[in-house]
């Protein structure tokens, strides 16, 4: 019978088959660990005698808690929230304890836990990967089952290098056509959300097909697979192909050698089978769409860029008619308003979703010869120590820095706001981030979620502004 | 873990779609390295002014609801941010349980692992349960998980569905960790048939 990738990844990985009375269980390849949902997991492990089953299936970093302020003529990045301190003291003692491998705050390999796997090779298809953290699902991109699990999970996986899982359903999401210029993998998977909404991938694993997906590199791919929680699926998955080869060979964790052949062909048996049976289908047209925008509370209240903010009374359901109108008064906007042209405060350019070499490329190339708008605070955060190193042999840093940009030390920064990094009350941002929830950026603070571009386009201009607009304004220099 | 036993209790309505994690507790609460005190921060900025004094419109905060052990939220509760700390903080606001039309996935198995039962009812009856709770504050539905049950004020029942092994675990208050470390040997068995695919410690 044909299978799609994901049905090859779950069976590869059973340890016990799913019965009428208990779930699958299913074996973790690669379990990474960051400071803020362990503690309590590794806390379990010592009340209970427990040690880590697979220390060398495991990796810990530090990324949410972790201060992206400049280093200390030592080079040491201080931590001055001393819960926070605690907090990553606290990893690594345990670590230390567990023999768990972990990148510290400031060392070469540090950085947001999803920019790090793949950057050190580790992800790799048809692996089974996850992670304390909902964005896990970026992994996916390489033909991995990569999800969030829960803290208790957490302590699960450590202690057992296994899960108990009952199988999902499968969605697939065909992408068609090519994308235009200024629009991008983040617009993609913005729009898809936006079709769907934030509930309606739950139970189900995503996988991304088509032309569109498969023109992307594996940064765009980490883009649209890292947003997949935000359509409600705790995994999506893209086919591996030469892109996926590409981008692995000769990294520090690859295969090497003979292992690389073998590997490789391995892989090439992972994509989904023609004839393959989804449980849902949803489609969209590249060709067709623009840059998107979010202009609600969360990743599903989504929009073209050209549109106009929707109106509550045009709403037929009653619960997601109160759901918009919380959503606008949050907000504070109208009906009917268009955004384009809306003065913002902060942009931030950071994130598992598009904090990698590729996005600062870009940013920077929008950037360069030009400046932030004088009433625009823009950070720019490095995904790792190796992004931010990276850019800064290319010299990105200097036309961030030259345009009136903050050039940040890596984390997960703005996004989740709780290392300092964040909007005050009433504050707009844009924000290549992944979650608009209120106070997700600060308590009181109003995200628009958008591209690398847009949010380039719109420190410029001071105010919500359509990349499309400055490229054609690049050409016609 | 505590067996989870039947019982009555009052609801708090909180009738809106997609109530997220980040809302249920906001991320800089997260910073703790153990469970206590994330009960008080529950639902903190919808039930809390700038300065810490409690919001009166909120649920949570009206005389009349205090006590309640049954959360009522609208579709999709639970969505975002996979942080265990959002059922910790639920039930250490008091909350036994939570009643939705459907819950986001990564919530679900964390609430389940932690003895707050997330349960699941048709529209008709989640509309139904959010007038009783708005109407009178002080309607007392009974929840029975070995019969997957809630019983209205009126007599009427309504089932629920649940996985039988998270059931199994709650009415007996066994964790999930205990069965998976008995199944060693099927483990071992399993990683000598397949070469690790990583090595972190290299």
């Amino acid at each position: 019978m044909p299978k799609t990738l994901f049905e090859k990844v779950w069976e590869n990985h059973i340890v016990k088959p799913q019965t009428a009375d208990t779930p699958a269980v299913l074996y973790i390849d690669l379990h990474l660990v960051h400071e803020v949902t362990s503690p309590q997991a590794f806390t379990l492990l010592r009340e209970r005698g427990l040690k880590v089953r697979r220390p060398d299936k495991t990796l810990a970093t530090m990324d949410h808690s972790t201060p992206t302020t400049p280093r200390n003529a030592d080079g040491i990045i201080p931590v001055l929230d001393t819960q926070a301190a605690f907090q990553l003291d606290f990893l690594t003692k345990n670590c230390q304890e567990f023999g768990v491998p972990l990148y510290s705050l400031g060392t070469e390999n540090q950085g947001i836990v999803h920019v790090i796997g793949p950057e050190q090779g580790f992800t790799q298809p048809g692996m089974t990967i996850v992670c304390g953290d909902s964005h896990t699902s970026t992994h996916g991109a390489f033909g991995a089952l990569a999800f969030g699990i829960g803290t208790s999970e957490v302590a699960h996986v450590l202690a057992t290098q296994c899960l108990l899982q009952n199988k999902p359903k499968t969605m697939a999401i065909r992408v068609d056509g090519r994308l235009q210029d200024g629009v991008t993998a983040k617009d993609i998977i913005l729009a898809v959300i936006a079709k769907i909404g934030v509930g309606g991938g739950t139970g189900y694993v995503f996988e991304y097909m088509g032309e569109a997906i498969r023109s992307l590199n594996m940064e765009g791919r980490m883009t649209i697979c890292n947003m997949s929680i935000e359509g409600g699926a705790r995994a999506g998955m893209i086919a591996p192909d030469e892109t996926t080869f590409e981008y692995i060979a000769g990294r520090p964790a690859a295969p090497k050698g003979e292992a690389w052949e073998r590997a490789v062909a391995d892989w090439r048996q992972l994509p989904s089978d023609d004839g393959a049976v989804f449980d849902a289908e949803v489609s969209l047209d590249a060709n067709t769409l623009v840059p998107m925008i979010t202009y609600g509370t969360n990743p599903g209240m989504g929009m073209a860029i050209t549109d106009r903010v929707p109106d509550p009374d045009s709403v037929k359901d009653i619960s997601e008619r109160i759901a918009l109108d919380k959503a606008l008064r949050y907000m504070d906007l109208q009906p009917g308003q268009s955004l384009i042209g809306k003065p913002i405060h902060v942009v931030f350019l950071g994130s598992c979703t598009n904090s990698r070499i590729s996005d600062l490329r870009q940013a920077a190339k929008l950037l360069r010869g030009r400046r932030v708008a004088d009433n625009v605070r823009m950070m720019v955060v490095p995904g790792s120590q190796r992004v931010k190193a990276q850019a800064e042999a290319e010299g990105l840093d200097r036309i961030f820095k030259e345009a009136g940009a903050e050039w940040r030390e890596a984390g997960c920064s703005m996004c989740i706001a709780m290392n300092g990094d964040q909007l005050k009350p009433g504050e707009y941002a844009v924000s290549t981030s992944n979650r608009n929830f209120e106070g997700r950026q600060g308590k009181g603070g109003r995200t628009f979620l958008a591209s690398p571009l847009t949010a380039v386009a719109t420190a410029i201009n001071g105010v919500i502004t359509d990349p499309r607009e400055m490229l054609e304004r690049e050409v016609a220099y | 873990m505590k067996p989870f036993k039947a019982f009555s209790g009052t609801l708090a309505p909180l009738p809106i779609n997609d109530i997220d994690t980040d809302q249920i507790i906001p991320a800089r609460f997260l910073k703790v390295t153990d469970k206590n005190g994330l009960g008080e921060a529950c639902f903190s900025d919808w039930r809390y002014e700038s300065d810490g004094t409690p919001k009166s419109d909120f649920v949570l905060n009206k005389p009349e609801y205090k006590g309640a052990t049954i959360l009522i939220g609208g579709n999709n509760f639970g969505c975002g941010s996979s942080r265990e700390h959002a059922p910790w903080a639920l039930m250490g606001a008091g909350f036994k349980a939570v009643i939705s039309t459907y819950f986001a996935d990564i919530f679900r198995n964390n609430a389940l692992k932690n003895g707050l039962l997330p349960i699941v009812v048709d529209e008709e009856t989640h509309r139904q349960l959010i007038s009783l709770a708005q109407e009178d504050p002080q309607t007392q539905i009974k929840v029975d998980l070995e019969a997957q049950m809630i019983t209205l004020p009126d007599g009427r029942t309504v089932e629920f569905p649940i996985d039988g092994f998270s059931k199994y675990c709650l009415l007996n208050g066994v964790d999930q960790l205990g069965y998976l470390l008995s199944l060693e040997d099927a483990i071992v068995e399993y990683e000598s048939t397949h070469p690790a695919r990583v090595n972190t410690t290299q």
